[in-house]
């Protein structure tokens, strides 16, 4: 369990700052431009998003506009959140699990400076998570909303490039191609190696790959309190998981899905071994483990930690 | 033709037509064997088929035989429902329509009711996964869901279309002609369904390979008591699979009967030249 681009030096910049909203305004500067999304943009994505809410699973298409963030960083997780906040808000925005990334911070800046809604770390204090990579340790619950920002929203992709037939198999809800290729690849690998988007069963009905988050955090999605929402802006897509929404991963009967996990691995800082880890390289050549959650893992630090 | 012989069939096929163009009968008027092409002079429409019946029982193999262009593979390809018939039907043992379904409901008999074995081995295969995925792919479609099942029926299907065991895992398109065919059929058959349609089986096969494959097929159409139509050019296919044949020219069905009676005593005169032509 890696996590090549996790930022150790957003992390380093963080690590001498307090964690709140007033160290993270710090880093992120005054808000970003203003009127960078129109009204009637927001209700066509709110419309979209209701609609992926009816039809859990269902991807639907939207009018995708230019955002201040190049496609496929964010945009469309950006839109639903631009349409979803407003100045009631409290907002937290992470990237791999971190409130501190530049990523996470600059997007975080872009959306409270447009909406007015208010910089939180606290994912017990958010109404709205925006998310790339992770869902949050902290259980969420009902009432808050997750905004995961999606590459590639099409779990066929991989199996079937012709657009017309995706669509054909969604429609008729034929997943077999799938199938097999979990069938290939326990084949080739002997175990299931698709980390990232895997593809799970919403509903009972259509599939959905959840992108990006590691399977680790899959099995966070079905039966969840909160709404998860999932926008690809380079793809033009929404869809949704709603609350108490059943969402299994596609597994075999006989291979049982499984998460990620490194037998002996902790936390160095808080010591806890049951949330989702990520390897950090020394000078020396050895590795550390750190959760990937900083939010949840400075909570849970013992007195005195202030790395 | 009595309810109770429709109901016997595996497939009855009775008046199928396909029509490119205009599919009205303007269209029909001056086009079969008797004038000699399958284009309509009033409409230039091209008459693939026409009025084409024919019945197979389980366990029975029916050929169907005429030169390029007589329309055999449209028959084919419209009982398949890889094309909409312009008129007919063609029932299956439960004596539903089957040209009359819906596009899914017709992808959904295919699954394990209905198989095709093509010509070119990638048209029903994926080349790009092994053996064992392709065969799974049809055994997955069908709601197999347990991976140690699904491997060793994989297995027993290539292993009895004689695609060697250690090659199960190998990805198609590292495979020649002949054992690509053989996975094809190994996945046509995979849901042991009651009707297999197969498109010129051993025509991109060479001479030897063509052989193997079709005593392979001869041995699985006796033990399966599958229903099977042999669509070909070659006599040769179809005197070593059927026991009846129909041939077609210019879209119509000239001459039914017995395999073995048609080849020593053709009645019509297309059928005589066939088999001059195939005896040499």
């Amino acid at each position: 369990m890696t996590s090549a681009t996790a930022p150790a030096p957003a992390r380093a910049a963080g690590a001498g700052e307090p964690t709140g909203p007033a160290g993270l305004a710090g880093l992120a500067g005054d808000g970003g431009p203003g009127g960078i999304f129109d009204e009637l943009s927001k209700r066509e994505v709110r419309r979209a998003a209701l609609t992926a809410v009816a039809v859990p699973g269902y991807q639907v298409p939207f009018g995708s506009r230019e955002m201040p963030v190049a496609r496929g960083w964010g945009s469309g997780g950006l839109q639903v959140t631009l349409a979803l906040a407003g100045p009631d808000d409290r907002l937290k925005v992470i990237d791999q699990g971190e409130d501190a990334g530049v990523n996470a911070a600059n997007l975080r800046r872009l959306i409270t400076g447009e909406v007015g809604a208010e910089e939180v770390t606290d994912t017990r204090a958010a109404t709205v998570v925006q998310s790339r990579h992770r869902i949050p340790e902290t259980r969420m619950r009902a009432g808050q909303v997750l905004v995961l920002q999606v590459p590639v929203p099409e779990p066929l992709r991989a199996v079937e490039s012709d657009m017309t037939e995706q669509r054909r198999m969604h429609a008729e809800a034929d997943y077999a191609k799938i199938w097999v290729s979990l069938y290939e690849d326990l084949v080739r690998n002997g175990v299931i190696t698709q980390a990232a988007g895997y593809p799970c069963l919403v509903n009972g009905r259509y599939v959905i790959s959840p992108t990006p988050i590691p399977r680790f955090d899959v099995p966070k999605l079905d039966g969840a309190d909160h709404l998860t929402l999932f926008g690809a802006g380079r793809e033009k897509r929404i869809y949704a998981v709603p609350p108490h929404t059943r969402v299994e991963p596609l597994a075999f009967d006989d291979v049982p899905f499984q998460v990620e996990h490194t037998p002996g691995a902790a936390c160095a800082h808080c010591g806890g071994d049951g949330t989702y880890l990520v390897e950090e390289p020394a000078a020396d050549g050895s590795v550390r483990w750190l959760c990937s959650d900083t939010d949840f893992c400075s909570r849970n630090r013992p007195e005195g930690d202030e790395q | 033709m009595t309810a109770t012989a429709v109901t016997a069939a595996a497939l009855s096929v009775e008046g199928l037509g396909k029509i490119y163009g205009d599919p009205g009968p303007a269209s029909l008027p001056g086009t079969g064997p008797a004038h000699g092409t399958p284009i309509s002079p009033a409409t230039g429409a091209v008459v693939a088929c026409w009025d084409v019946s024919f019945h197979v029982a389980p366990g029975e193999a029916l050929g169907v035989i005429g030169e390029s262009g007589s329309g055999k593979s449209t028959v084919l390809r419209c009982v398949a429902g890889d094309e909409r018939a312009t008129a007919g039907t063609a029932r299956l043992a439960d004596g539903a329509d089957v040209l009359s379904l819906d596009d899914t409901a017709r992808r959904r008999l295919r699954v394990d009711r209905l198989s095709v074995v093509y010509q070119d081995p990638a048209a029903g295969l994926d080349l790009d996964i092994s053996a064992g995925g392709n065969v799974a792919e049809r055994l997955t479609a069908a709601g197999w869901r347990d991976f140690g099942r699904i491997r060793a029926r994989a297995a027993e299907l290539l292993e009895r279309t004689e695609v060697p065991l250690e090659r199960m895992d190998h990805v198609v398109r590292d495979f020649s002609g002949g054992m690509r065919q053989r996975v094809q059929i190994a996945k046509a058959l995979a849901n042991d369904p009651p009707v297999l349609l197969l498109d010129e089986p051993t025509t991109g096969l060479d001479a030897s390979v063509a052989a193997g494959v079709l005593d392979l097929l001869r041995g699985l159409l006796e033990e399966l008591g599958v229903a099977a139509v042999v669509v070909s050019h070659d006599f040769a296919v179809v005197e070593a699979l059927t026991r009846r044949v129909v041939v077609m020219q210019h879209g119509r069905i000239v001459e039914a009967g017995l395999t073995d009676q048609l080849l020593e005593d053709p009645q019509h005169p297309y059928s005589q030249r066939l088999v001059a032509a195939a005896r040499g």
